[in-house]
């Protein structure tokens, strides 16, 4: 299981992994906003939050096709099922889905907060954001792992994964934006949103691999 | 045991598409006919029903808004209900009953929405508000969507019937949070007043044309169900020939 997450990591890490374009499609996200709202710091500051946790969603949801794309490609994904009796397969997935994650997705969670600057946020706000997408993201590489099982055997799966995949991820992105918002603003609560945020990712950690187990399964014969 | 084992068997007859074929062409009339029946005494009673003392006559939009938005969940219960029937049972019949209800909840979802925001727009004062059940029926309308998309993208109806199942019952996490969403978040959208603990709080003169609506709906809804269950196997069997006819025929240029 560590030698498949170093793999994982290094593949993703390596030029033409894709693991980069999810932070530069971040960015460009967020230095779209202020075209599109105006300069106004004020509104800015205001909007802040949602406009991280929006930019990084669709970042994720970006790089989750090539969760088992490439190794659908070389063949190693149809190895790793018939592994099975040997490692779970759910647990194989489990990995995947964290190598994949820190990759793609840790890189966007350390340049939030630098962000986080540019859109004139607080420094409660910005680290309450960042921690929110700490906790968070996990949640949507879990669920998108069942999307990018599903459409793996599709020749152009990419855009049908964020489809499927988008509303299903609504309640971590309710849950992280009213968190980072409790954290600065006074009568709304930070710790109750945070938890269920929280537990929105452990319960994922679950249904997730079973679920993306179970539609690779059905896509290897 | 011999009950139980008549039921296994009755299932197992609907298992053979000939005999669902000729089932559902032996039910459809009478199903079709009760449906108009019923739709037309509901019509007719909740054209009589009383006007509400605030809401004048829009409180009549009720009587099909609520039977579409029921039947939005229902029929999302029983397309999980046949995901299930796919991967675990492996029912033959069962992804056919899951991609046909799939645009018929569609539908049903678009006009909860619509008729919602036509009798929001009189009695709130806007067409759309971001409320949790609002949003949520959203939600399970563009789950309705993606999960049509999916079926359609794949050509192998065997293989996308897995796939589909499996998304439909991660997708299932969705209809609980419709139902409770009026409890737990306090929002514009009225909460439950018709199944709830302690009795209906709607009045006799509204409750009872909302029933024959909902059922006349529900009849609808299966009527069209077996309707587009009913054409997908043709379907699948117009393909199948065709294949087999393609076949025959590169045989027949070959020799």
């Amino acid at each position: 299981m560590g030698a498949l997450f170093l793999r994982d990591v290094r593949l993703g890490l390596r030029a033409g992994g894709g693991a980069l374009v999810g932070i530069l499609f971040f960015l460009a996200v967020i230095a779209v906003v202020p075209f599109g709202v105006g300069p106004d710091l004020k509104l800015l500051a205001r909007i802040g939050a949602a406009m991280l946790w929006i930019g990084a969603l669709l970042a994720t949801l970006l790089g989750l096709d090539r969760l088992f794309q490439a190794d659908r490609d070389d063949g190693s994904l149809d190895l790793l099922i018939m592994a099975a009796d040997r490692h779970m397969l759910a647990l194989t997935i489990l990995v995947k889905c964290l190598a994949h994650w820190t990759v793609s997705v840790l890189p966007l969670v350390i340049a939030s907060p630098l962000l986080g600057l540019f859109m004139n946020m607080e420094p409660a706000a910005i680290g309450a954001t960042a921690l929110t997408l700490l906790v968070g993201t996990p949640a949507i590489t879990l669920i998108g792992a069942v999307g990018a099982a599903v459409a793996v055997s599709l020749p152009r799966g990419g855009l049908l994964v964020s489809v499927i995949i988008l509303p299903l991820t609504i309640p971590v992105l309710i849950f992280g934006v009213s968190a980072s918002y409790g954290a600065v603003e006074d009568p709304a609560p930070f710790l109750a949103p945070f938890l269920i945020l929280a537990a929105i990712t452990l319960f994922f950690a679950v249904l997730g691999p079973v679920a993306a187990a179970a539609a690779l399964r059905s896509s290897a014969d | 045991m011999s009950d139980a084992v008549s039921k296994t068997g009755r299932w197992i007859d609907l298992a053979n598409p000939t005999r669902f074929l000729s089932l559902a062409g032996g039910i459809l009339p009478w199903l079709g006919g009760l449906t108009v029946l019923v739709l037309a005494i509901g019509f007719w009673m909740s054209m009589n029903a009383p006007d509400d003392y605030q809401q004048g006559s829009t409180v009549k939009i009720m009587f099909i808004h609520v039977p579409f938005a029921w039947l939005s969940m229902m029929c999302y219960t029983i397309m999980s209900v046949a995901a299930l029937g796919t991967l675990v049972w492996r029912h033959p019949l069962a992804d056919v009953s899951a991609k046909a209800a799939a645009p018929i909840g569609a539908v049903f979802t678009a006009l909860a929405l619509i008729t919602g925001s036509l009798w929001g727009k009189p009695m709130w004062g806007t067409w759309w508000v971001w409320d949790a059940r609002l949003t949520s029926v959203f939600v399970l309308f563009l789950m309705y969507l993606g999960i049509i998309a999916l079926t359609r993208a794949m050509d192998d109806p065997a293989k996308s019937a897995r796939a589909t199942a499996i998304l439909t019952l991660v997708g299932f996490i969705n209809i609980p949070i419709i139902k409770f969403s009026v409890d737990w978040w306090n929002t514009l959208h009225q909460p439950a007043s018709v199944l709830r603990m302690g009795g209906s709080t709607l009045d006799q003169s509204y409750l009872r044309p909302l029933l024959v609506m909902a059922i006349g709906f529900t009849l609808l809804f299966f009527t069209l169900h077996l309707m587009a269950m009913r054409n997908e196997i043709w379907r699948r069997r117009v393909t199948a020939m065709r294949r087999v006819a393609a076949r025959s025929a590169d045989r027949g240029t070959v020799s």
